[in-house]
């Protein structure tokens, strides 16, 4: 090697160089326009790309108006965020107003469940319908290639140029549950170039590049909630109508505030504490919408609050077909939850999910999500849940 | 690679304001207060510079305060006229299409119990006389009008409304930040007695302006704590950009002036004839007339929304305006297209405001009317 190294050594060298040049070629043309929240992930989002050699282009998207009497309002502070991270990378930055958009199609969603007595999980239907489709619009108008955000997600595209969902790399923040009711065509519009890297990397590289955001307290909660009161926030929009609290026998426990503030398997706010012969605490464990009663039961793995299958609406998968009419795959039925054995049995875009072992809390409203390993197949809403052949009261 | 097409917004500093300034920055730092050759040197300085902005309007150097813009200016005009004259009435008559800085303290002044007339504008963005008549009564203490609109150009008939206020006891106040780099101004003539421009419309620096306020037309200060600008202005003043100030009124003569306004009354009419030659459907929000204030050309592209257009222009490096940012960066609808058109009006949001400035060429007209059709068109596609 070292007697003709020199002459390989350039011809490798210009070959890297070639290499090099052809890929920040590809992606100088290539325009992704960047959803920035004002946050740690689409900050790095936005930073990775541009030293991917991306024409990137930041947009911070303001979906709700939360200005209060002082003028104050957190979006400003976000897009602050948003313009000294975008200037410390050296990229352009706007802003989109889709507050009409988010409460025609996400809020008012929102309440509409709430009023059904369901759990809503806007999340899921921001991503849906305003993240990868007004957004995804907008960055067509700004003639756009790709769009990206900073979601903990990760994407393989086969052979056939079909591309497919997979868990974020981080097992802590993967957000596929919430990207679950994208399709393919919004898929092959979307990149995710955070999703192979664990939170703390994430961190690492924005300190390391010193941006603003580095340090920024994660954002928790439902993004038009914040960190308020969650019983004071839904009170302003939805009435609250109290009623009856009872055992699943019938057996009065005094008053609760309105079924909205509950959720299936929560324990606390109920009021009520153990008895002389039991004093394990209370929870949740169903609502009877019609006559406006709470059911509440003993022991946090209380009968009532077991499934072992439920029904589920608006099915879709991100490849756009099923892998087959009837399949066993895991499942999560909310964020974080560890997965769970299912089979699956498809009408249309209705499913039967029967759980290969009970699972304690299925609530109506939030999402299910089926996995093959680590691809995310795809998900629907939860209508029914079931204890074998009997509906659980959870509606 | 980026052309500058927004000078309604502000304008970049001519190259002898720059000189001046930093000669200003680098020599004379003393403060026009002190009793000591430094001192001195300074408030020459503000003497000849207070000189030349007096002559510029037709008025006495002692009936100029320095402030830090326009707004600071109309606050003080409106605000103080206001609280200093309320025995003689509680009456206001303004504009619709008024800047924040005027309107701002309007409302705050509605809310202390004071009654504000706002006039409204047709769709060329122009008020009626005859709704000035009906509306000025014997309780108006304060008419302001603004001379030229930053939106659309229209220009206000202040010489008229100052005739009419001759013998009323209303003081008149014109907003005259977007006019003074392009209009003749004489106080007199036009019969104003309060008058609010900023330098950094007219390639001076920013962060300063003026108030003309007519001898004897005296209410106390908004800013307190100093005896400078004859107790009328509390705070050090900023010389070096006074300087600078008076040396970009310096360069624009009224002959500059006119050879402006037919220059950019140029530009709107190439625009219009790219745009036709090319096919692009469009409205001129207003109209064109000669004697508006040409640099400010409004348009409207239908089924193209004004954010997904301005973004566009800026990513391809032509900076025109939107509207005006509010909280988050996002885009406040017009109040200026609203009184014109109404809320329901869909050009209020498919609408562009271009402004020529001093440095805008034939060439970058060009250019931006092929960038502009190439958007609009394939917006309009999608």
């Amino acid at each position: 090697m070292k007697a003709t190294g020199i002459d390989d050594l350039q011809i490798g060298e210009l070959q890297n160089l070639i290499e090099m040049m052809v890929i920040f070629l590809d992606n100088s043309n290539t325009r992704v326009v960047v959803g920035m929240s004002g946050g740690v992930d689409s900050s790095v989002t936005a930073l990775l790309l541009k030293q991917q050699g991306y024409d990137v282009v930041g947009v911070f998207m303001k979906n709700w108006d939360d200005t209060d009497e002082n003028g104050v309002c957190t979006a400003t502070t976000d897009y602050e965020d948003v313009a000294k991270v975008a200037s410390e990378i050296g990229i352009p930055y706007y802003a989109i107003n889709f507050e009409k958009e988010y409460w025609d199609r996400v809020f008012q969603y929102f309440l509409d469940e709430y009023k059904a007595g369901r759990t809503p999980n806007p999340d899921v239907m921001c991503n849906k319908e305003i993240k990868f489709k007004a957004f995804l619009d907008y960055a067509d108008e700004l003639d756009a290639d790709y769009i990206a955000m900073g979601h903990y997600a990760q994407t393989r595209t086969d052979e056939a140029g079909t591309v497919h969902m997979l868990r974020g790399a981080d097992g802590n923040k993967d957000q596929t549950y919430f990207l679950s009711q994208l399709a393919q065509k919004q898929l092959k519009r979307a990149l995710f170039p955070i999703g192979h890297l664990q939170k703390p990397e994430v961190r690492a590289i924005a300190a390391e590049y010193g941006l603003a955001t580095a340090k920024k307290k994660d954002s928790t909660g439902i993004c038009f909630i914040g960190e308020r009161n969650f019983k004071q926030f839904l009170s302003t929009y939805l009435p609250a109508q109290p009623g009856q609290m009872m055992t699943t026998d019938g057996v009065p426990m005094g008053q609760h505030d309105g079924l909205m503030y509950y959720t299936i398997g929560q324990r606390s706010g109920l009021g009520i504490g153990g008895n002389s012969q039991n004093s394990e605490p209370w929870f949740v464990v169903g609502k009877d919408l019609a006559h406006n009663v709470l059911y509440v039961g003993q022991g946090f793995n209380n009968p009532a609050l077991m499934a072992t299958s439920l029904d589920a609406s608006g099915m879709s998968f991100f490849t756009g077909h099923a892998p087959a009419q009837t399949f066993h795959c895991t499942a999560k039925f909310r964020y974080r939850q560890a997965d769970t054995g299912v089979t699956v049995t498809l009408d249309g875009d209705r499913a039967k999910i029967v759980f290969d072992e009970p699972v304690r809390a299925i609530t109506p409203g939030q999402a299910v999500v089926l996995y093959e390993g680590e691809e995310c197949l795809g998900g629907g809403t939860i209508d029914l849940a079931y204890n074998e052949a009997k509906v659980l009261q959870y509606i | 690679m980026h052309t500058y097409l927004d000078n309604a917004a502000t304008t970049p500093m001519a190259q002898q304001v720059i000189a001046v300034m930093a000669e200003q920055m680098q020599q004379d730092f003393g403060n026009p207060s002190s009793t000591h050759w430094f001192g001195r040197t300074a408030h020459t300085v503000m003497d000849q510079s207070r000189q030349t902005l007096a002559q510029s309007i037709g008025a006495k150097p002692t009936e100029l305060q320095f402030t830090s813009g326009a707004t600071e200016a109309n606050n003080t005009a409106i605000l103080q006229t206001a609280h200093s004259r309320q025995a003689l009435g509680r009456h206001i008559i303004t504009t619709a299409i008024e800047h924040p800085s005027v309107l701002k303290p309007m409302a705050q002044l509605e809310q202390e119990g004071f009654t504000v007339t706002y006039l409204p504008v047709d769709e060329t963005g122009q008020i009626s006389l005859a709704d000035f008549d009906a509306a000025l009564d014997d309780e108006t203490i304060l008419v302001s009008v603004m001379m030229g609109n930053n939106e659309m150009g229209s220009h206000l008939p202040i010489a008229a409304i100052g005739t009419r206020l001759a013998a009323h006891q209303a003081w008149f106040h014109t907003d005259a930040t977007q006019a003074y780099g392009l209009l003749p101004i004489d106080v007199d003539a036009l019969g104003v007695d309060l008058l609010s421009v900023s330098a950094h419309k007219l390639n001076g620096p920013k962060g300063v302006g003026f108030l003309y306020r007519r001898a004897d037309h005296n209410f106390p200060p908004l800013m307190r704590g100093g005896e400078q600008e004859m107790k009328r202005r509390a705070g050090t003043e900023n010389v070096v950009s006074i300087a600078g100030f008076a040396e970009a009124v310096r360069l624009i003569s009224d002959q500059e002036k006119a050879d402006r306004q037919a220059k950019y009354l140029g530009f709107k009419h190439q625009i219009m004839a790219g745009l036709r030659a090319a096919d692009v459907a469009f409205e001129v929000n207003g109209t064109v007339q000669a004697d508006a204030l040409n640099h400010v050309f409004n348009l409207w592209f239908p089924g193209v929304s004004t954010y997904a257009l301005q973004t566009n222009l800026d990513l391809a490096g032509f900076a025109v305006s939107g509207g005006s940012a509010c909280t988050a960066g996002s885009l406040e609808p017009s109040h200026v297209l609203t009184a014109m058109y109404g809320a329901a009006s869909p050009r209020i949001a498919e609408s562009i405001r271009v402004s020529f400035g001093s440095t805008t060429t034939a060439l970058e007209i060009t250019q931006f009317t092929t960038v502009l059709t190439k958007i609009v068109t394939r917006l309009r596609k999608k």
